[in-house]
């Protein structure tokens, strides 16, 4: 089993990652785009943002560790096909969804913590907040948080988009790679 | 009644007999600016939670100015504007929460504005009804202050201070603001606290 990346192909390490932190992106903006209508009087009024700050906060580390497997993993090269503007907007584009989620994240702690409260992680731990408390501070984060989010789906649609031209158009084995080492 | 009781009535009747709006010469008569440098100023709110206990919170920026006549305290004036972005109940997601289109909606509003219309002197002495045009969340209705001067007087840095509280209840749903918290919590009191320097 293939677990570290190759010049040429993702390991399972890379690619699980990828997918799992996909599906955690999506979620967790689904989840806040719902919770933030729920009346005072729904269930899931106060469980919905206890889900959402925690799993944000555990896909804070899942992405320091998404980062440094990068960073010291040999990076597949990119198809032989591929025009230099791909490599490069492809590249941009990864660079930006990395620079997102870190934002996302970051904002959306920052409410949480902007009145000097914690942020309790499941019934597991707590994170402290950094800041302190900083008046009117959750409402330019929050503001930050919204439109970082959008910007983040909004281009991992995009990405998601090219990934099925290079698969259905260009036949090639841009997606391929990213189910499985080769 | 002892002798004590006694005495401190006596002084508490010669400091209100002074505090007497007309009976000394009309010397804090004028405009008050609300002394927002010092933070001598409160708008306090406080409302139910579930019917199970009290959440306070407040305004911390607003500034406004009362005009005092001493001949005639009921020709006098208040005028008060809140900027509603300042909501503050020491929780920061409430916060965000109060201040998005659910309740104060204070990118459309970001002001709330009191100006008073007509005072009607109270029985007691120094208390007072308020009336005047409430504009919050983009609605303007009538409400009355229940008003209080707390005291007047020189103070110890050259200036001359005169102080209030006020309170009301405001039905939320008649600002337009209707996210359901309860039937507990369908009002919201107000309770003001402000502190003028004489101009």
């Amino acid at each position: 089993m293939q677990l570290s990346n190759s010049r040429k192909s993702y390991g399972w390490v890379a690619i699980l990652l990828h997918w799992l932190i996909a599906l955690a992106v999506f979620g967790l903006f689904g989840l806040g785009w719902y919770m933030v209508d729920l009346g005072y009087y729904d269930d899931w009024y106060r469980t919905a943002p206890d889900i959402h700050r925690s799993v944000g906060l555990i896909l804070a580390a899942v992405m320091v560790v998404r980062v440094a497997w990068r960073l010291f993993n040999p990076r597949p090269e990119p198809l032989a096909g591929h025009s230099r503007f791909e490599i490069w907007a492809a590249y941009g584009a990864h660079l930006t969804l990395y620079v997102l989620i870190f934002v996302a994240i970051v904002s959306g702690y920052l409410i949480s913590t902007a009145d000097g409260s914690s942020v309790q992680v499941f019934n597991w731990f707590s994170v402290p907040s950094v800041t302190g408390r900083m008046r009117e501070l959750e409402t330019i984060v929050g503001d930050v948080h919204y439109w970082s989010t959008w910007a983040l789906v909004g281009l991992a649609g995009v990405h998601a988009l090219a990934s099925m031209k290079h698969h259905f158009i260009d036949r090639d084995r841009t997606l391929r790679r990213m189910l499985k080492p080769d | 009644m002892n002798s004590s009781t006694i005495r401190t009535t006596f002084a508490a009747t010669v400091l209100s007999v002074a505090m007497l709006p007309g009976v000394q010469a009309s010397e804090h008569s004028g405009t008050y600016a609300f002394d927002t440098e010092g933070q001598h100023q409160f708008i306090n709110f406080k409302i139910s939670h579930l019917g199970f206990s009290w959440l306070y919170g407040r305004f911390n920026e607003f500034d406004g100015e009362f005009v005092y006549d001493a001949e005639n305290p009921e020709n006098s004036k208040v005028t008060v504007t809140v900027q509603t972005e300042s909501v503050d109940s020491n929780h920061g997601e409430r916060d965000k929460h109060l201040r998005s289109d659910d309740f104060l909606h204070v990118d459309e509003y970001p002001t709330a504005t009191f100006t008073s219309k007509r005072i009607e002197l109270g029985d007691e002495q120094g208390e007072a009804d308020i009336i005047g045009d409430l504009t919050l969340h983009g609605v303007t209705r009538e409400i009355t202050l229940d008003a209080e001067m707390v005291g007047h007087g020189e103070d110890p840095w050259g200036g001359y201070r005169m102080g209030f509280e006020a309170e009301t209840e405001l039905r939320l749903a008649d600002f337009g603001i209707t996210k359901n918290l309860g039937e507990s919590a369908e009002t919201v009191e107000l309770i003001i606290s402000v502190e003028g320097v004489k101009q």
